[in-house]
């Protein structure tokens, strides 16, 4: 039987999103196999809680879970031996982990155990015709997508930043749970250890959730702009973007609102760019949007190309005027509800 | 104390360019054609912090790549900047390594160095940006590793307070050495070269080494043919739109926007 694996990253107690939406797609890629696919999810915590039903919901068929106090903060010296060893065990075919801070560091490391290969930061994957897994990576800043394969070596590995896939519940069936063995965790390295993860609760809306996202380059200029910015973004009910040098300047200051091959890749509703020139760093993370809107002095602006309607216009004007206008926007159909009310 | 760190520098094309990358339509390669190889920029940043440390502990740097014969310039660079010795690994036979060939070979080589304390590397090569090389170096080397680090400061001797980069924060660890460290760029900021460090670095030493030059060296983990990755087809993703110009003062110019974003699903 064939086994696509997907790491399953757990966030202060719950299953990540990525997780979520890694499991839907290996529910897809299982459709190109004439025979029976496992669908496994990989678990290693301090506590399973209900962990399982939700990657029950989303299509795992087996839960491998590895509980223990051991495991409670992530590191590599304790999380990859336990894998390496699991791989050796149940030779799955293919393992998916989510292309966060973690997954970017411990897929490697088990695949440098098992001697094995990983496709990095994937924007697609499918399954070909002779049955191998091809991973599609992006090179030179999202400008060439290329072709990944790992012919000889099992598992094939790929990791996936978040928001690549779309998560979709599945009809339930049960899953099954096995236990991981855990014997060697005593083993592991003692000159590395985890102390404390530290996480800020930002107040405004992740860019990757947002129906609306207003992003904003260097051509913003200054802080004041980036705040107009961000005003606008909370007229619109959505989230500020940003690029590199955007967040190089100091203007917007949380690295979570990045929109790039470094940064979030996103796909709102509607996407709106000012004073962003167009680099294919920042253009790989926002292509998939539904519609794109920008604005830029500049009328050979690369970002035109990859635009639905564009302006060649100043932020320095054009912001105060859309935040007028959804201001007042706002107010007619609030009154308009107020009369409708009466 | 002094520390014998070891950074590992990778020459990539300028990625300031990359807009100007093609795909040939007749031999289905990669046109770089014109596009100036540049040390990726973050690798700087490892050099710079590995050069303060340096300062602080005294010691030695090395700076170590494997890459084309030309990529001495790149490594003469790198000892302008500061650094003490350099080393190329270059062979036909290192050719066409994925992640796991490279880290292989790049540890053979710091093996063979024999008194390595600290690696650094970028996290991530601005031209396939797989950022793996950093944790797979780490493997073969059997030194524990951390990927994405933005901070080190020392506890005590040989011991350090790390951090990386996490979801909306960050992680903090204790090392002790040896360790390798694949770094961010907010770990240090790279100085500027200058003349002085040009001709200094004129008289430092680079070793060139091939396959044969590398103590136990399996053929088996090197180059294509050790790279359990094979590359498959390219192609430049679709990208364009349609681009219709929003024409008028500016004024009405948001207000056309206004209108698009509603078409576009979101209620005002
Ligand atoms: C390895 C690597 C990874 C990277 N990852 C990312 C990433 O994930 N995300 C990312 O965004 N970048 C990333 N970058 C950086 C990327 O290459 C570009 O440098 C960056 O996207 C450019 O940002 P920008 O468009 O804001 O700035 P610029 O390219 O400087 O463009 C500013 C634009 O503003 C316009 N402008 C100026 N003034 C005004 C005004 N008053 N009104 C209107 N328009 C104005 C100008 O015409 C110009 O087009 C990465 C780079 C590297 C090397
Ligand atoms: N061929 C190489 N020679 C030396 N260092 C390398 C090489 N390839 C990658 N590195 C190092 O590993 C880091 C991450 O690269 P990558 O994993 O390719 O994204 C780079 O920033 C370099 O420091």
């Amino acid at each position: 039987m064939k086994k696509i694996w997907v790491y399953a990253e757990e966030v202060q107690g719950e299953i990540s999103k990525v997780t979520l939406e890694l499991l839907s797609k290996a529910k897809e890629l299982a459709k190109a196999f004439s025979h029976e696919v496992e669908i496994g999810a990989v678990l290693l915590t301090k506590g399973i809680g209900e962990m399982t039903e939700t990657l029950e919901a989303y299509g795992a068929e087996v839960v491998y879970a590895g509980e223990d106090d051991r495991l409670e903060a992530y590191c590599h010296t304790t999380y990859a031996p336990v894998l390496a060893r699991l791989i050796k065990k149940e030779d799955p075919d293919i393992f998916l982990f989510g292309a966060t801070q973690i997954g970017s560091e411990l897929a490697p490391t088990v695949a440098a155990i098992v001697k094995t290969g990983v496709a990095a930061h994937c924007v697609d994957l499918r399954i070909g015709d002779d049955g191998l897994l091809i991973s599609e990576v992006p090179a030179f800043g999202g400008k060439i997508i290329g072709e990944i394969l790992i012919p000889k070596c099992r598992p094939q590995m790929a990791s996936i930043k978040p928001g690549t896939f779309i998560a979709t519940e599945s009809c339930v069936k049960c899953s099954v749970v096995k236990k991981i063995d855990l014997t060697g965790l005593e083993d592991a390295d003692k000159r590395l250890i985890p102390l404390k993860t530290c996480v800020t609760k930002s107040e405004a809306k992740p860019i990757d959730e947002a129906e609306i996202v207003i992003a904003g380059g260097y051509g913003l200029c200054c802080s004041e702009n980036w705040s107009r910015l961000q005003e606008l973004a909370e007229l619109l009910g959505g989230a500020a973007g940003s690029t590199r040098p955007c967040l190089d300047e100091g203007w917007a200051d949380n690295e979570q609102t990045m929109i790039g091959t470094s940064g979030k890749s996103i796909r709102p509703k509607v996407y709106m760019g000012f004073g962003i020139s167009g680099a294919t760093h920042h253009i790989c993370g926002m292509k998939d949007s539904g519609l794109v809107i920008s604005i830029n002095k500049d009328k050979n602006a690369n970002i035109f190309g990859v635009s639905d309607y564009y302006a060649v216009s100043d932020v320095n004007e054009i912001l105060p005027i859309l935040i007028d206008l959804v201001r007042s926007s706002k107010a007619t159909a609030a009154e308009k509800g107020e009369k409708e009310c009466h | 104390m002094s520390l014998h760190i070891v950074v590992c520098i990778k020459p990539v094309p300028d990625p300031d360019h990359y807009d100007r990358v093609t795909i040939a339509p007749d031999t289905k390669r990669i046109v770089r054609e014109g596009i100036p190889t540049v040390i990726n920029a973050v690798d700087k940043c490892a050099l710079e912090k590995a050069l303060q440390l340096r300062a602080q502990y005294g010691g030695k740097v090395t700076v170590i790549t494997m890459s084309l014969p030309s990529a001495d310039t790149n490594l003469r660079e790198a000892l302008a900047m500061g650094a003490d010795e350099g080393i190329l690994l270059t062979d036909r036979a290192f050719a066409g390594a994925d992640t796991l060939a490279t880290s292989y070979t790049l540890a053979k080589a710091i093996s063979q160095l024999g008194d390595a304390d600290l690696v650094m590397l970028g996290a991530e090569s601005a031209d396939g940006a797989t950022g793996q090389v950093p944790s797979q170096l780490g493997e073969w080397l059997k030194m524990p590793h951390l990927w994405n680090v933005f901070s080190i400061e020392d506890v005590e001797e040989k011991k350090y307070r790390i951090k990386t980069k996490y979801e909306n924060g960050y992680k903090e660890w204790e090392g002790t050495l040896p360790l390798v460290l694949g770094v961010s760029r907010e770990l240090a900021k790279p100085r500027h070269i200058g003349a002085m460090g040009i001709i200094k670095a004129k008289n430092k030493p680079i070793t060139v080494l091939g396959k044969n030059d590398i103590c136990g060296i399996e053929d088996e983990y090197i180059g294509l043919s050790g790279s359990p990755t094979q590359a498959g087809e390219i192609r430049t993703p679709e990208m364009g739109r349609s681009g219709h110009k929003l024409e008028g003062t500016t004024e009405e110019i948001g207000i056309q926007i206004l209108e698009k974003i509603r078409a576009g699903g979101i209620t005002i």
